[in-house]
């Protein structure tokens, strides 16, 4: 069975998002089934072509070069085609597109109406002149600006973001103060325009060869000289932001490992403050597990370091939290496997979660059931204790939202918790099996 | 509860600190009628006080405790056992409930548990702790590839069934039995009947695969 279709999906998700959730590079040769998702991480305008090429298992810049070949061929209705699809293609990890909603956006759909009609007048006029070459790019024009126009009063914060930074040079005439850099390009790009054409336009005249690649060259470089800095920035900015997506992951991890150590510690201390010699222990302990993490960058609660296999793992979960808590933990293994990062942040989300059973639920045991399947690995931590409603929790706690959950789903996993006041707490983890340790089952 | 007759419950464990615990534990809810230390006073003991159901420690210092149900099996067939131990290698579990023990629980279980187990298994039914069913999970779950396996008498002794795996893995993950049947909809009788028919496997099961999968436990 392939391994998205043992996902779960009680959660509402299609099984295949966790797939899409685990990097731009793990794409497999074809996902059938999977449906066609615009790209969040790796797109350049709307994520189409990243898409699609993830979906066909073509590399990104090939389905890029051919598109952008294609769109110049077929006279700029490509171009025209890429804004429809952008509007009928959900972005990854949503359903429903901007289509939809533009539907309903009834002065949107009067603007690009509006702006299409007037490229069309143009278009007219321009026949008229008889410049009859131009005329051929207005229609993919109009229908590409107006979905542009649709979008861009549609689409989510992030969508808005990357049409800002698209429409930026033209912005830029009224809000930059480089003005004079502006209106130098400007000047230079319009002569080689007008060259370009004018080379063109003889060509029909000249039977030299030579004539019209000189026009399009002359035109090239004016498109060059115009837009060049404005790409090279496009690009620094792309970088930028990915620099800084990383970061927020970091910070993020940092944060679900203090939480893990020392605000668990802290809390205990809190707790057992009238044992002096249990206090000294705790802190004694919390304070070698931040040296080990600050200087020699082992980081806390890491248990990849000390354990080999899962069941090893599971094992020192329940030596360590019955150590510290003096609460008995039930732990059942069926089956092992090598660890890799995937199992190891299994594995700390499963001890997140025994020490949050432990400490709130006030269960005298903890089941701790770990089982390794062909395709995934799952573990349940189960109390009978008080329990809780999962839904009166709030959302800033940190707790199992941002360090069992988060975690989880930074890896590809799934966690769930099934909670009743009175009833106790189980939390069910799942993580798919990589390659590299399903050989040895 | 009154007018019933409480189970008549014989202790076998090397360590006279932990029956004297055990029998504080089970106050007044069963009958302790002896206790043994190990291997041979425990075939006398209990031949002669013919309890209902023995609580019998898997490792005693005059061979496992699976050689005392061996012993008593074919003498006196009523007597049940139940494996009560501390933390043991699966092998030594499983070769237990193979000679005929009822169920194995953990010392980890309460007091009232306790006496619920002996209840069950006085009855007749079987007592899974999770790790029991954690074991045989995994001891049935190691399948030779097709083609591979040793022939088998009888196949459908040789693998769990659907239902069967579901039940054990929800014993596994801490479900009590009332628990079990309202999580997979059906009755407490029905969970029984599932558990039962996993004992009835493991015992009879000559499957090549579950008797060599012990020792390659412990080689692994």
């Amino acid at each position: 069975m392939p391994p998205w279709q043992a996902a779960r999906t009680e959660d509402g998700q299609w099984p295949g998002h966790r797939y899409f959730g685990r990097g731009p590079r793990r794409w497999g040769p074809w996902h059938q089934g999977e449906p066609l998702r615009r790209a969040r991480e790796d797109r350049l305008v709307g994520g189409v072509a990243a898409g699609l090429a993830a979906r066909m298992g073509r590399d990104v810049t090939t389905v890029r070069i051919i598109f952008v070949v294609a769109a110049v061929l077929s006279g700029g209705f490509l171009a025209a085609a890429y804004v429809v699809a952008w509007m009928l293609i959900p972005l990854e990890g949503t359903e429903g597109n901007s289509a939809r909603k533009a539907m309903a956006d009834r002065r949107g759909l009067a603007l690009a109406a509006g702006y299409g009609s007037l490229l069309i007048i143009v278009r007219i006029m321009i026949s008229v002149f008889n410049v009859g070459w131009l005329s051929s790019f207005l229609w993919p024009l109009a229908l590409g600006g107006a979905g542009l126009i649709l979008i861009w009063r549609n689409a989510a914060e992030d969508e808005r973001a990357m049409l800002r930074g698209l429409v930026q040079p033209f912005l830029g005439l009224t809000t930059n103060s480089r003005w004079t850099g502006f209106v130098i390009r400007l000047v230079v790009a319009v002569i080689l325009l007008a060259g370009g054409v004018a080379a063109l336009q003889s060509a029909h005249e000249n039977i030299a060869l030579l004539q019209p690649l000189a026009g399009v060259a002359l035109l090239i470089s004016a498109i060059v000289v115009l837009l060049g800095p404005w790409w090279l920035r496009i690009a620094r900015d792309l970088a930028v932001e990915r620099q800084a997506r990383v970061r927020a992951e970091e910070r993020a991890d940092i944060a679900a490992r203090v939480h893990d150590s020392v605000l668990q510690t802290l809390a205990l201390i809190q707790r057992r403050a009238d044992q002096p010699q249990q206090v000294i222990a705790l802190a004694r302990a919390q304070e070698r597990e931040l040296r080990s993490w600050l200087f020699d960058g082992r980081p806390p609660g890491s248990i990849d370091d000390q354990a080999m296999t899962l069941a090893d793992g599971i094992r020192l979960i329940q030596q360590e939290v019955e150590a510290q808590h003096g609460v008995a933990v039930e732990a059942v293994t069926v089956g092992d496997c090598a660890l890799d990062e995937d199992l190891a942040a299994l594995l700390a989300a499963a001890r997140e979660a025994t020490v949050n059973a432990v400490k709130w639920s006030g269960a005298t045991v903890v089941s701790l059931f770990a089982e390794v399947e062909p395709n995934e690995v799952s573990v349940f931590v189960r109390d009978r204790g008080k329990g809780f409603d999962p839904a009166a929790v709030p959302a800033d706690r940190k707790g199992l939202a941002e360090s069992v959950r988060a975690r989880m789903a930074r890896r590809g996993g799934i966690a769930n918790v099934r909670s009743a006041p009175g009833e106790g707490t189980e939390v069910s983890l799942s993580m798919p099996r990589a390659a590299t340790t399903r050989s040895q089952a | 509860m009154t007018g019933e007759t409480l189970p008549r419950v014989f202790i076998v464990d090397d360590h006279g600190l932990f029956r004297s615990g055990v029998r504080s534990e089970l106050g007044h809810d069963v009958e302790v009628v002896g206790e043994a230390d190990d291997v041979a006073p425990a075939i006398d003991g209990i031949a002669a006080t013919l309890p209902d159901v023995v609580l019998l420690d898997v490792h005693l210092p005059g061979g496992g405790g699976q050689a005392v149900v061996t012993a008593m099996k074919g003498a006196h067939p009523q007597v049940r056992f139940l494996a009560l131990s501390a933390s043991d290698a699966p092998e030594d579990v499983i070769a237990v409930i193979r000679a005929g023990a009822r169920g194995y629980v953990t010392k980890t279980i309460s007091g009232a548990e306790l006496v619920d187990a002996v209840r069950r298994v006085a009855a007749g039914d079987a007592v899974f702790s999770p790790r029991l069913a954690g074991f045989v999970l995994d001891a049935f779950a190691t399948a030779a590839p097709p083609g591979q396996q040793a022939p088998s008498i009888d196949p459908e002794l040789d693998q769990l069934t659907m239902r069967e795996r579901e039940v054990l893995r929800l014993i596994a993950r801490g479900y009590t039995y009332k628990e079990i049947a309202r999580e997979l909809f059906i009755s407490i009788k029905t969970v029984e009947t599932h558990v039962s028919s996993v004992l009835r496997k493991l015992q009879l099961s000559t499957r090549h695969q579950l008797a060599r999968w012990a020792t390659e436990r412990r080689l692994a």
